[in-house]
């Protein structure tokens, strides 16, 4: 039979070996581009952050109330941007909480496959639209819709335009976690639930919504992250008035929205207005990380806890 | 060329001559060469020991059997053979495990080629979401083996009784045969690049009786030109397809050791043991 | 248990059921009236004019071209550069790395990273890419700035793709006599690229419609040539055009931004279709 050479080849197997060790080098240079870039984002922040400390001190810039970084006179309290982000985020999440997690209860425990299938399509589009698309809606439609309806006194930029939008912009990300959630729940709860004779909304009441409430959580935060980066949305809706506000009905400045307004304007790269980019940029990066943190923490407390 | 000793039939006499202990067995059996030889193996996954110092030899050229209830190490074993255990975390061997006279964790020895010159089939058949020619190619390919390949492959397909219901749809994908088929091609893509030993675990456990009964009568063929040891639970398919058998159990500690070996008619109608005899007539396992 | 607590529960049940569906409702009205509005302003102004001539003051006059261009040339820069890097990285957190520290570490900064906003990646290109390595406000520097900030997703699609795999195919391969790679390169990747290449158009797809992280970078917002030279010349892209015409006041700019809107949108569009179709056409040989 015509065959196959069965040598002993101990020559290729070594330089297979090297092949193999040269390869396995590169692709975990790859991986470590994830390292290096976590590392390189965090330097360049803290870098460019300690610069701008050298003129402007931390105690002012994380306790004043006064934010004026192109009109003199100059100040630096971050008071404003960071109650502004939080108030739009926190808008978002009174509109995207509610609906979401009903959304994804129903999607859950009440829907059929087949209008489930028509839904998730829904939701996933929803979250694949641009948010510049959704900063256009905001000022074309939301602010006009509320003028004409509940608030004929609203300016062209508001908080509560932003807030709405980026609700509906994070509203599949609730909705998609929390049905993870409530898919986590093992049946045997809802079964024993139902085998008692509960109604479905009870069931979701009283045994899956408190089983499934960390990943909930984690949803939460998790959005209310992606609600406090949101940059575009808020830009277009909510202006670039810096100030110290709880009223949504007032043009406000979110943090991303201050490092927008310098970048776009020729700000020379040794100003005081650059260096305070890195700075809001800075806090804006520690906020997101630490929630998403918090986000992850708690999906691997309730991951544990059933499986 | 693939050079073979001169095959000398052993003589029942020689294998026949049992001693109590399933050791001395296979001290007797190695008088006629065997391919491989096992002395003393244990297998742990992490501290839990699988298999407790099994020593055994593989007749060359012959179908041996494994055969004991489930749980008891027979597939650990078989899969120790081709170091095919060196992928799962937390996996040790004690013991030799000799094939063609060299250790098979010995320096010497590349895992690569070993896995070439021992063959496996799976339990499931796992083909490649590839053609049916590209499934049997991909040995040869891996060995750079492409001057006539077409050859080759068809060559292998007809050893493995395949050829004839494949050979108008070599480019079809190897998933659209059926199970049986399938696990012909797996076969037919172990033997085309020209193992000595192949190893089989449980290979028609998944599949239907007619199926069954063809690879059966393919490994019947296949042993004029390799050694095949195969893991099953089927006592019949033992009785039927086996030359040696070799009956495992388990122990009071959970880990498998041989409880006798021999020639397959001897085990299953003069066990030497009580344990063997009861397995044998289905009082347990 | 008297009838009236029944119908009470009953009543409360119906009442929640209404409720949930009018969230669900709700998701799908406001997709609906964005499309509808974004369709009706924007509709008009689509046509080759609008496709083949620059921005100007006079929104009649304007067109997209310059920043349509950039989009093409900063995307396929993108998917040139995430492919092998991204596919590598799964490739080395899935078959090689072990589940120790170290390799869990790579992990977790790997699902950190996609949710660090984009603004954020836009902040470190400009400080890296644009000023440090000197690369300046090109096509070049957009790319790369992007390309960091879909990587994490390319790899996080790609290792459950190539998860998705059954061991059996791997021991199969190795059974033969393959060594770690050839098993990756001839058994895994083949059986995995489906998943793989979804994962990237998608993500692909995602980079199209970034505005933030290219205005930090210097994607300028008043272009009327077209970029040649990637490593050179200034350059704009649809999104950034978008933002540029919905900030006047003038109707009619709202109008040509719609347009825009409409074209992105459009070319989104066409990119999940590519994905879907690579899906059904690659996945078609493969049913485990």
């Amino acid at each position: 039979m015509a065959g196959v050479s069965t040598a002993h080849r101990p020559d290729s197997a070594a330089t297979t070996r090297r092949g193999e060790a040269l390869i396995e080098f590169l692709l975990r240079a790859s991986a470590a581009i994830g390292i290096i870039t976590t590392v390189g984002i965090v330097t360049v922040l803290l870098v460019e952050a300690i610069f701008f400390f050298g003129e402007v001190s931390p105690v002012d810039f994380f306790t004043g109330t006064r934010w004026s970084a192109s009109i003199l006179p100059y100040a630096f309290g971050v008071i404003p941007l960071i109650t502004s982000t939080l108030m739009i985020a926190f808008i978002a999440l009174v509109l995207a909480v509610p609906l979401g997690v009903l959304a994804a209860v129903w999607m859950s425990e009440f829907a059929s496959q087949r209008v489930r299938s028509i839904i998730k399509p829904v939701l996933e589009i929803l979250a694949g639209i641009p948010t510049i698309v959704y900063g256009f809606f905001a000022i074309t439609v939301i602010t006009p819709l509320l003028k004409a309806t509940i608030l004929p006194d609203l300016g062209t930029f508001s908080a509560l335009s932003a807030g709405i939008v980026v609700g509906i912009l994070v509203l599949p990300l609730v909705a998609s976690l929390t049905e993870d959630a409530l898919r986590a729940v093992p049946r045997g709860l809802r079964e024993g639930s139902y085998a008692l004779g509960a109604t479905r909304w009870e069931t979701v009441r009283r045994v899956l919504l408190p089983a499934a409430l960390s990943g909930i959580a984690a949803a939460v935060i998790l959005a209310m992250s992606r609600a406090v980066g949101e940059t575009m949305a808020v830009v277009l809706a909510a202006g670039t008035n810096p100030q110290l506000t709880l009223n949504p009905t007032e043009s406000v400045q979110t943090m991303t929205a201050f490092i927008v307004q310098i970048s776009l304007g020729d700000t020379p790269a040794e100003s005081i207005q650059f260096k305070a980019l890195f700075a809001v940029g800075a806090t804006l990066f520690a906020i997101t990380f630490t929630l998403n943190l918090i986000s992850a923490w708690l999906v691997a407390r309730y991951r544990n806890v059933y499986e | 060329m693939n050079e073979r000793e001169p095959v000398t039939k052993p003589s029942v006499s020689q294998i026949g001559a049992t001693a109590p202990s399933g050791a001395t067995e296979a001290t007797s059996a190695s008088s006629t060469n065997p391919a491989l030889l096992l002395e003393n193996v244990s297998c742990w996954y992490g501290a839990f020991r699988a298999v407790r110092e099994v020593s055994l030899a593989i007749p060359r050229n012959k179908v041996t059997a494994l055969i004991g209830p489930s749980g008891c190490g027979k597939s650990t074993l078989l899969r120790s053979i081709n170091r095919m255990n060196d992928l799962v975390p937390g996996f040790r061997m004690e013991g030799e495990i000799a094939f063609e006279g060299t250790s098979v964790h010995s320096r010497a020895t590349d895992v690569i080629d070993l896995r070439r010159r021992v063959g496996m089939v799976f339990q499931k058949p796992n083909p490649f979401p590839k053609s049916i020619f590209e499934n049997v190619a991909f040995g040869l390919r891996l060995l750079g083996e492409t001057a006539g390949i077409d050859a080759l492959v068809e060559e292998s397909l007809r050893a493995a009784a395949l050829w004839d219901e494949v050979k108008d749809k070599l480019d079809q994908p190897g998933l659209s045969l059926s199970g049986g088929q399938q696990q012909r091609l797996c076969i037919a893509r172990a033997i085309a690049i020209r193992p000595e030993v192949i190893l089989m675990d449980e290979p028609c456990s998944a599949l239907d009786p007619k199926s069954t009964l063809q690879i059966e009568e393919l490994m019947r063929k296949l042993i004029r030109d390799y050694t095949i040891v195969i893991v099953t639970h089927n006592m019949q398919q033992a009785a039927r397809a086996s030359d040696y058998t070799v009956f495992l159990t388990m122990g009071d500690d959970r880990a498998g050791y041989v409880v006798e070996q021999g020639e397959t008619g001897k085990i299953f109608t003069a066990p030497q043991q009580q344990l063997t005899a009861d397995y044998v007539s289905g009082r347990f396992g | 248990m008297s009838t009236q607590t029944t119908t009470r529960r009953k009543v409360a049940n119906a009442l929640f059921g209404l409720l949930a569906f009018f969230a669900i409702f709700a998701s799908l009205v406001t997709l609906v009236a964005l499309l509808i509005d974004v369709v009706a302003r924007g509709g008009s102004s689509v046509d080759l004019q609008f496709f083949t001539s620059a921005p100007s003051r006079i929104p009649a006059k304007a067109g997209i071209l310059p920043a349509l261009v950039g989009t093409l040339w900063v995307t396929t820069l993108v998917a040139i550069m995430t492919f092998p890097i991204g596919v590598a990285a799964a490739i080395y957190l899935e078959e090689y790395a072990g589940r120790g520290r170290w390799s869990r570490l790579l992990r977790i900064n790997i699902s950190n990273l996609a949710g660090v906003p984009s603004i954020v990646y836009g902040i470190f290109g400009l400080a890296l890419f644009v000023r440090l390595l000197g690369l300046g406000r090109t096509v070049f520097a957009a790319a790369l700035t992007l390309s960091l900030l879909i990587l994490p997703v390319v790899i996080i699609s790609s290792m459950e793709a190539i998860r998705a795999v059954p061991p059996s195919q791997r021991e199969a391969a190795y059974a033969l006599g393959a060594t770690r790679w050839q098993m990756v390169r001839r058994a895994l990747l083949p059986a995995a690229a489906p998943g793989i290449l979804t994962g990237i158009v998608l993500a692909v797809g995602r980079a199209v419609g970034e505005t933030a992280p290219l205005i930090l970078i210097g994607a300028v917002t008043f272009v009327t040539f077209v970029p040649v030279n990637p490593f050179e010349d200034k350059y704009t892209v649809l999104p950034i055009q978008i933002f540029n015409w919905a900030g006047r006041p003038q109707a009619a700019f709202q109008e040509i931004s719609a347009a825009a809107i409409l074209v992105l949108l459009v070319l989104m569009f066409l990119l999940n279709l590519v994905a879907i179709i690579l899906r059904a056409r690659l996945s078609r040989t493969i049913q485990w």
